[in-house]
Formats: C-alpha cells, structure tokens, sequence
C-alpha cells in the first residue's frame, strides 16, 4: 500500500526531499507535468479528461513532525528540540532515526530506579532528555551527526486490527496518498497538486505553491486528531475513526469557504459517501495560507481521522482513506 | 413624557440601525454586503466582490488610488456538536469572551434565535467554552438538526438603541466604520483630487484576512483602516488616552501597524485645519485592517482613523454621535486633500 511506504519515509519540515522522490517516482511513466519550486514544493499537473475551466488546487504536505539536533555531549549523547507541535511527553523511549543515513538511535532519560521519589510524579521535560545513537564519545558522535540534523521517528507502518493502519506521519502522508491516488488513476478531473514542504511550522510550502498555482478553489487534504477514545465526552469527540472524512468548517487558519463546506457535504450525500464534520476549531491547515494568497481562493480542508496525531505512533482506518478520495473525486467533478 | 435615551432616530442613524442589526459573522458576511452595495452604488463608479466577499466601491481618479477599509464582519460563533437532547455546542469565532454571552440571545442566518448558557459550574472562572451552550428551543436532536446543522454560524441578537447622542448596539465594530465610509461616499463632490476605494471587508476578527486580499488586488498607494478603537472613559478603565465624545482618533499604532508618520501628519494637518476635533490613538492591543494593508506586495503608507468605542467585542458596544459625524467629515476632507504621489525610498 502507498501509504505505508510514504509513512516509513523521513520528512521532518524542511527535509522532505525523500518524500518527495519517492512522489516523483510514482509519478514516471503517467501524462503528468511537475515541478519543483525554490522552497522544494512538488507542483504536478493533471490535464483530466474532462472538460474543467476552473482552475482547482488540491494540497497536501510532505513533511512531518520531528526534531532536530542542537548540541552533542562529550558522552556522545545529542540534545535536539522539536520541529512541529510535538508533546515532549510522549517521546520518552521512543525509537528514532538520526539524519539523511537514518542512524538508528532513541531517545533516552533517568531509569525509574535512578529517579528520586519526587521526579517519578512528573513527565520528563525536554531538557532531561537525549537521543542516545550508541556513540562511545562526542568525537564518535560528530562522525554520523551535527547541530541541525534532523531526527525522525523510527516506526515502521503495519496494519492490524479491523482494518487500520499504525504508523508515523500519517499527518500528511494520508493526504499524500489521496492526492497520488487522483494523480495515477485514468481518467477524471482536471486539477493541480501541491505536495507541500514546511506545513508543520507554519504553513509556509503552501503559501508559495498556491501563488505560483493561482487556484481558484483549493482543497486542503489532511489528517486530523480523531478524539473518539474512551476518556472523551461526545460533545468533544472531534472526529471518529470509522465514520468517513472529515469536513472542517473551521479552523485557526481559516473560516472554511461556504461554497466549498456546502459542495463537500453535497458531493457526499449524492454520492452516498460517508463523512463527518471536524467539530472542533483549532489547528491549522494549508488551507489557511492558500486562502490568503494574491487575490484570495476559495479554499476547503477534508481529512483523515487519525488517532494519536503527531506522536511517534498514530492510527487510522483504511476505509477512511478510501472514502477520502471518494470524496474529493466527487468533489473535484462537481467543481472542476 | 419621553425618556431622556428616547430619542426619535436620523437618516444616518437608521443607516447605522440596518448595518448594525445585520447577521454578519467572519466568513458569512454576505447580508451586510448586500446591504452595503445597495446603500453606496450611487455614490460610486463601480462595485465589485472578490473570492474572499470583500467588497470594492471605486470613485475612478488620477494617481495616487487611496483604500479606505471598514470590515463587516462582526464576532459570532459556530455549532461543533448537536447533543442528544437538541442542545448545540458552541466554539467563538473572533475574540468573544464567554461570560458574555451567558444569557445572550444568538441568532442564525435563517432567524432561528436561541440564549447560551453554561453547565453546573463552582467559580466563575470555570466559564469556559466546553461549559457553554446554546439552546434554541429544540425538543430534541431531531428538531435541532432540522433548523441547524454542524458549522452554521450565530451573532449576537440585540438592536440598535439611540442613548441620545449616543448609540449602542451589538456588531457597532466595524459596522459603525461601514456607516461612516457609505456616508463620506455619499458627501463627496462630483470631481475628486484622485481615485478613491471603498473596501469592505471580510473576516477582519479572524486575522485581518479579508483585507490581506483586498490591498493584494487594489495595489493602493495608501492605506487607510475604519474601525472602532478602545477607550479609557469608564470606571477602572486601563490607562489609555482615548475618550468617547472627543472626535476621531487618529491612530498612531496597535499590535498590527505603526501608522505611516506622513499619513498620520496628513491626516492631522487635515483636522486641524477645517478644525475638526481628533484625538490620538496609541492601542497596545488589537490591530486593525491598517496591519494586513501596509504589508501588502512592496508596502504601503498607511493609517486608520478609528471611532472611540466602549464595551467593544460586547452585545452593547457604544459610540458617541459626534464622534461618528466628526468622522464622516474628517475622511471627506482627507479625500479632497491632494495626496502626493509616494515614491519609493522615502520612508519614514
């Protein structure tokens, strides 16, 4: 499945490069046209078959959440900081892989045996922890790594359970897939595809893209935090795995178009595809900054449910994905 | 006998009635332009609606093209849930502060009006949005959801008083700056020193987005915001210089633009000479459509004449009439003054 391999790929913002080839690679051999901008967005041209006068733009980010390396310790252990929201919470542990050689390491903290009893009752914070990569000392260390390189999260993408997917930088490699599944297939609409770079630390990729695109609609193609867990009251659920796609009709970056909200909710029902509303407001997309580019665009976000988004293990339902690109086909027909 | 805030009502004052009483959220500003256009094409060569909804009314003329920009939307909420039992659950669109609207009567765009009110709560400061409602009434989910669907969006619902030489209203920020921008158009004469653009524009509460396009496509040679500003009149208030019934105030910075020093001299030079009172205004929060405008392609000089205003973001924002006439007249003159052509290099 396309997903799992764009999943296992490195791309923290500003690093996408081997998402992106692995996208130019599927690309070959189909009467597509792209390029690649000076920020390194993937800009590809579908001509469609059909007869579309408007020009739409459909985004989805490469990169992903990650870290990145400041400084390296004489035992050889680097200190980093996150790229993108992360919770420093969650990273104790956690297998990582370190720069474009993908050094095995993890990240590292106190044993509970070594932690007196008051330290026990707080999370780690990020200045207590390390990646460790097995170096003897930091000279061992600066052979493989230097301050700025980039760490990625080392979880391989495996499906399991009832139809779902566990793995890393499903936000935005869902997305990816939905779009590169529009792109390869034959036929269908007419329409552009930006794969996006540096979405997680402000959506900047996409304000470039859309002003050498000039869209006239867009549609953001996400991954969002499905909060459908057991500890969530219902009113809170933001979206449900399961349920279909999620419609946003807001977020911080952006008062959705009504004509895109309307069409979206429209091009499901007609076509008797499941979907569900993101019934919370916070968060941003590409959409955002697509909306504000030049004159302005009309702009949408439709997204993946993902449990666990931005951590080093999220899950998603692959009838999700599929009712996605159900979805935004239905949409991209009634709009191109 | 009358009561003294009783007070029969003007052509500018039922102007200011419609726009104010107009459902106008960032994103669903559509019933307020509708409104705008029919009270201003008379007064302008053209209009035109971009993609965003901002609408553009052009006074042609010679260089340099002056943009005028008053926002219509107005803070608000949108539905994120439809509980079991028909209550609907609510997240703020703009800086809405929620022990506000507890009590307050919300309206839709279709009139469905309901109150907002809060779970069980120990301390005040519980108030948060998680504990807010809004009730319109539903007998159930299915009654609720024939009227209301996930992502409709609701105002405040409270008409325009006329205090008597002060009016209060829900949404006065910024319809009160379309009044006076629909109003200057209206008063100016046949020949113009150079072209004029009214803008008024969308989603100002949600990030000055609307006005981002607007100066984008308009290419300006300079910028000038409308909007309300806040004052230090009331009991307790935070220092600020700012006083209702004191004039407009010329604006001299916010969180989003430190105005133009040419613009802002200009524009004072202006009152001072047809002798119209003015105040300066230095807001250490907030920002206005100045901020998104200055920054458009390769900069632009800009300003913002702002109407003082109290309880702003409230269901009972209050002007003062002078202030809004003294507003009219001070952009009317502005526009008749020969703006020089800006040339590059000379900032301030």
């Amino acid at each position: 499945m396309l997903l799992e391999k764009l999943s296992n790929l490195p791309g923290v913002s500003g690093n996408e490069k081997a998402v992106r080839e692995a996208i130019i690679e599927q690309l070959q051999g189909h009467a597509l046209e792209w390029q690649t901008d000076t920020l390194g967005n993937l800009l590809v041209r579908k001509k469609g078959s059909g007869s579309g006068s408007r020009r739409v733009m459909l985004a989805a980010h490469m990169d992903e959440v990650g870290l990145m390396v400041t400084s390296i310790e004489k035992s050889g252990h680097l200190k980093f900081r996150p790229v993108g929201g992360i919770d420093s919470r969650v990273l104790v542990s956690k297998r990582v892989r370190v720069g474009d050689d993908r050094i095995p390491g993890v990240i590292g903290s106190k044993a509970i045996h070594l932690q007196k009893p008051e330290e026990r009752l707080k999370p780690f914070e990020l200045d207590q922890l390390y990646i460790d990569i097995g170096a003897r000392n930091k000279d061992e260390a600066e052979k493989h790594v230097q301050i700025g390189t980039y760490v990625s999260f080392d979880t391989a993408c495996t499906p399991f359970g009832d139809g779902c997917l566990r793995g890393k930088a499903f936000d935005d490699r869902a997305g990816c897939a939905v779009l590169l599944e529009l792109l390869l297939e034959k036929g269908g609409p007419a329409f552009d595809a930006a794969f996006t770079v540096q979405e997680e630390v402000g959506l900047r990729g996409a304000r470039v893209a859309s002003y050498t695109l000039q869209p006239q609609y867009a549609l953001a193609v996400e991954a969002t935090a499905a909060a459908d867990t057991p500890d969530t009251e219902k009113e809170r659920s933001a979206t449900m795995l399961g349920s279909g796609p999620a419609i946003s009709f807001m977020d911080r970056s952006i008062i959705v178009n009504r004509e895109i909200f309307k069409g979206l909710i429209e091009a499901g029902e007609k076509a008797k595809i499941p979907f569900q509303f993101r019934r919370f407001t916070g968060g941003g997309t590409d959409a955002g900054a697509i909306a504000l580019s030049r004159e302005g665009v009309k702009a949408g976000v439709v997204a993946v449910p993902c449990r666990y988004i931005h951590s080093p293990c999220s899950v998603l339902k692959k009838s999700d994905l599929q009712h996605t690109v159900s979805l935004v086909r239905a949409w991209l027909e009634a709009t191109a | 006998m009358k009561k003294f805030n009783e007070v029969a009502i003007n052509k500018m004052e039922t102007l200011i009635k419609e726009l104010v009483e107009a459902y106008g959220p960032s994103g669903e500003e559509a019933a307020v332009r509708e409104l705008i256009e029919e009270k201003i094409k008379d007064s302008v060569d053209r209009t035109f609606t971009d993609n965003l909804g901002n609408l553009f009314a052009i006074r042609e003329g010679a260089a340099p093209l002056l943009m005028f920009s008053a926002h219509m939307d107005e803070i608000g909420v949108i539905v994120t849930h439809i509980d079991d039992n028909g209550f609907l659950r609510i997240a703020p669109i703009g800086g809405v502060a929620p022990h506000l609207l507890v009590g307050q009567r919300l309206s839709f765009k279709n009139g469905v009006t309901g109150t907002v009110y809060h779970e069980k709560i120990k301390a005040l400061k519980e108030l948060d949005w998680p504990k807010l409602y809004l009730d319109i009434g539903a007998a159930g989910a299915a009654a609720a959801r024939e009227h209301i669907r996930i992502g409709d969006m609701a105002c405040l619902h409270q008409p325009f008083v006329n205090l008597g030489g002060r009016y209060m209203a829900k949404a006065m920020d910024d319809r009160i700056g379309c009044a006076v921008l629909v109003e200057a158009a209206r008063r100016l004469p046949g020949s113009l020193p150079q072209g004029v653009c009214f803008v008024f524009s969308v989603q100002e509460e949600v990030g000055l987005r609307g006005a981002t396009t607007a100066a984008y496509r308009l290419e300006p040679d300079y910028g000038f915001a409308v909007d309300v500003t806040l004052v230090g009149d009331t009991p307790e208030a935070p220092l600020m210089a700012v006083s209702l019934g004191q004039g407009p105030a010329i604006k001299v910075k916010d969180r989003s633009v430190l105005c133009h020093p040419r613009v802002r001299e200009l524009m004072i030079e202006t009152a001072e000479k047809h002798k119209i009172p003015y105040q300066l205004e230095v807001l250490e929060r907030g920002g206005t459509d100045a901020g998104a405008i200055h920054l458009s392609r390769e900069g632009v000089p800009s300003g913002a004449i702002s109407i003082p205003c109290r309880y702003v973001h409230s269901p009972s924002e209050m002007v003062d009439a002078g202030d809004v006439a003294h507003a009219v007249e001070l952009i009317e003159k502005i526009i008749m003054v020969s703006w020089p052509l800006p040339d590059s290099g000379s900032g301030a």
